[in-house]
């Protein structure tokens, strides 16, 4: 573990569920993240992966420092962020940078890419001032934009472009991991792919760790080393990447692996097979123990009775189902 | 004998200062009972095409400028807004991308659902909710009597668009316009939505036009594919034919760009450059800035579809002259 640049350990993050016109009064917790545990190596890709509601976008917030933890830790670097605030965590944020998905809003529109791209320096004093503008030219090449859009606005861009300037900003203050939350779920499919090319060109040439958040298992196959599966504010399996894709052990795995749709010419054959009972339950009212079993083929009344925790099913290849032997390990057709 | 005989289908938007031409002429037919996929990136005209046949553009600045679209006896293009009233939602039904936005969050959910029966069907009141609840268990709703009662939120989003689908289907369409149905979903629920829409389809022998960016859903739904580009057809084929041979550089490169085709650690193919300006006229084939296999030919005229095989028509000069053959094409963008 030493050797690590971001541990989370034990990370819940539960926000009150209010209700009532005036006084409000408490209604629920909703445990959105509840209980994680992950490490990530200097220049290492994690795939964060699971459905809408999972958790994983509150999880990215969490180590990001935008939401409050309700308990666990996050070290970073060495340093224990969990209790940092508002001017030692300022210190530290150049260090983790966030892309988010939308670049439509996550870029000001009345800022030009200069302005967007020099503010992050001049704040964190990253260059003098007198270098600014090289140093912009710079940033732009890297993320493969030409320079003579320099004074042009976030409207003036496509899709694709503009991720590119997210991606730029995200890389002014030289950081050393980077959460990126679905980059490429708002873009096109050839636009996606010169993103998802560019993103993995970075990590590799300036040694950056990456948490990619995706829904489309697709894209994480393409891009990680290692990948982490979500369901209701659990990881429920995770391993390296191959590992994974082609052995999953537990049965949520195999139902998100299974439910994408191939491109090829006999797909069809196969859509009736993969479908997944039901929809993902509510974050505030859970089923009891595996939060999976009432969706789960393979569930007995065991299975209600008590959380299970992540079981070792092979070279730090973990998953959480108490029922791993009988699921197997094969990969069903 | 085709249900719905598209020809020549030209939409424009004119705004204060430009001409947008979203639609550029593109004709096509859907046979009862068929399932036909329009595949194509944002602004390549698929959704536009499709709302210019039900009078669902706002109008100005949509104008459609030309073209008919025969639809059991009816010319949908030149109908009167009674005539298209009367066919939209009856015979014609659509479902959209986003549940909450389509679903009316004032009004009850048995109520949304009996609406189109009794504006097109002429039932009461009771019968119409027995219809409402039959439609519900069709869909997969279960206590279905309780779901009439309550409103769309809350419902889940896979609930939502079930809902939507029970309320397009509940007067026997013989066509169903389905634009993006999954792409709010989350892919378990996707595959669950997506076999649904199968198996109403069978049931009740409706055609669908299934319209997507997702090369995926086209593959696990569709029977034939046109593909969309810069607001034209640049290629129409059956799905197997698309998947196995594809005679077209943009279908080919779209394809390769799908990350899910690619191992681990590969780089994904890319498309260079972006899609054209629509508010100028292109001259020759709108693919031809980006495409790897253009010849100056191509930017010169503009190609027509024409066939390769049987039930397979591309509009793609180099292919249509045989100085490209879809094997070099395929060989190219193995990565």
């Amino acid at each position: 573990m030493n050797d690590s640049l971001l541990t989370v350990n034990d990370v819940k993050t539960h926000f009150q569920v209010k209700r009532g016109p005036f006084y409000k009064r408490q209604h629920g917790v909703l445990r959105a993240v509840d209980g994680v545990s992950l490490s990530l190596r200097e220049g290492e890709i994690l795939g964060l992966v699971g459905e809408s509601g999972c958790g994983k976008s509150t999880l990215a917030r969490t180590i990001m420092r935008l939401l409050p933890i309700t308990s666990g830790a996050v070290t970073f670097n060495g340093k224990d962020l969990t209790n940092y605030e508002r001017d030692a965590l300022r210190r530290v944020r150049p260090e983790f940078q966030m892309i988010f998905q939308d670049p439509y809003a996550s870029l000001n529109p009345r800022k030009t890419v200069y302005d967007t791209l020099a503010e992050p320096l001049l704040t964190h004093d990253i260059v003098e001032r007198s270098a600014v503008a090289t140093e912009v030219g710079r940033l732009m090449e890297t993320v493969g934009l030409a320079k003579r859009f320099v004074r042009k606005y976030p409207h003036e861009f496509s899709g694709g472009q503009r991720q590119r300037i997210a991606i730029a900003r995200a890389l002014a203050l030289r950081p050393r991991l980077i959460i990126a939350d679905e980059p490429v779920s708002a873009l096109d499919v050839s636009v996606q792919a010169q993103i998802l090319n560019l993103l993995r060109t970075l990590c590799k040439e300036e040694q950056l760790a990456m948490i990619l958040i995706s829904h489309d298992l697709g894209v994480v196959r393409h891009m990680v080393h290692r990948i982490a599966v979500m369901y209701l504010g659990k990881i429920v399996e995770q391993g390296p990447a191959s590992d994974v894709f082609d052995h999953p052990r537990h049965p949520y795995t195999r139902a998100l692996l299974a439910a994408i749709l191939k491109p090829t010419a006999d797909a069809a054959a196969t859509l009736s097979e993969l479908v997944l009972k039901g929809d993902p339950p509510s974050p505030v009212n859970p089923p009891s123990g595996c939060a999976f079993h009432p969706r789960c083929p393979w569930a007995t009344a065991e299975c209600a009775a008590s959380t299970p925790p992540l079981i070792a099913c092979g070279e730090g290849h973990e998953a959480a189902c108490i029922r791993l032997d009988a699921v197997g390990a094969t990969v069903p057709k | 004998m085709s249900l719905l005989e598209v020809d020549n289908l030209q939409t424009a938007f004119h705004t204060r200062d430009v001409i947008v031409r979203a639609v550029n002429g593109i004709s096509y037919s859907v046979a009862p009972g068929e399932t036909l996929g329009i595949v194509g990136e944002s602004g390549s005209g698929k959704s536009v095409s499709q709302y210019s046949l039900l009078g669902l553009l706002p109008t100005p600045p949509a104008k459609v400028e030309s073209g008919t679209a025969r639809f059991e006896g009816t010319d949908l293009l030149s109908a009167s807004p009674a005539e298209l009233r009367k066919i939209r939602g009856g015979r014609i039904a659509m479902i959209f991308q986003d549940p909450m936005t389509a679903l009316n969050p004032f009004m009850r959910v048995g109520k949304q659902l009996a609406e189109p029966l009794l504006l097109h069907g002429d039932l009461d009141k009771g019968v119409a909710r027995k219809e409402a609840i039959q439609a519900l268990n069709d869909v997969g709703i279960q206590d279905a009597e309780a779901a009439l009662n309550r409103f769309p939120h809350e419902f889940s989003g896979g609930m939502r668009q079930r809902i939507m689908i029970a309320m397009a289907l509940i007067t026997r369409p013989a066509l169903l316009i389905a634009d993006e149905p999954t792409t709010a979903l989350d892919v378990t629920v996707q595959a669950q939505i997506l076999s649904l829409i199968k198996k109403r389809q069978e049931e009740l022998g409706m055609a669908v036009v299934m319209i997507t960016h997702d090369l995926g859903v086209i593959a696990a739904t569709c029977d034939r594919v046109l593909v969309m580009y810069a607001g034209q057809v640049v290629e129409s084929a059956t799905r197997t034919e698309l998947f196995r041979q594809s005679a077209h550089p943009y279908t080919q490169a779209l394809m390769a760009s799908m990350p899910a085709l690619h191992h681990e650690g590969e780089a994904l193919y890319t498309i260079p450059g972006l899609p054209p300006d629509m508010t100028r006229p292109i001259p020759g084939c709108a693919f031809a800035p980006r495409c790897a296999h253009a010849e100056p030919a191509c930017q010169e005229s503009a190609p027509t579809l024409q066939a390769v095989s049987p039930e397979h028509e591309t509009a793609c000069l180099r292919i249509q002259s045989g100085s490209l053959t879809r094997a070099h094409l395929h060989a190219e963008t193995q990565v």
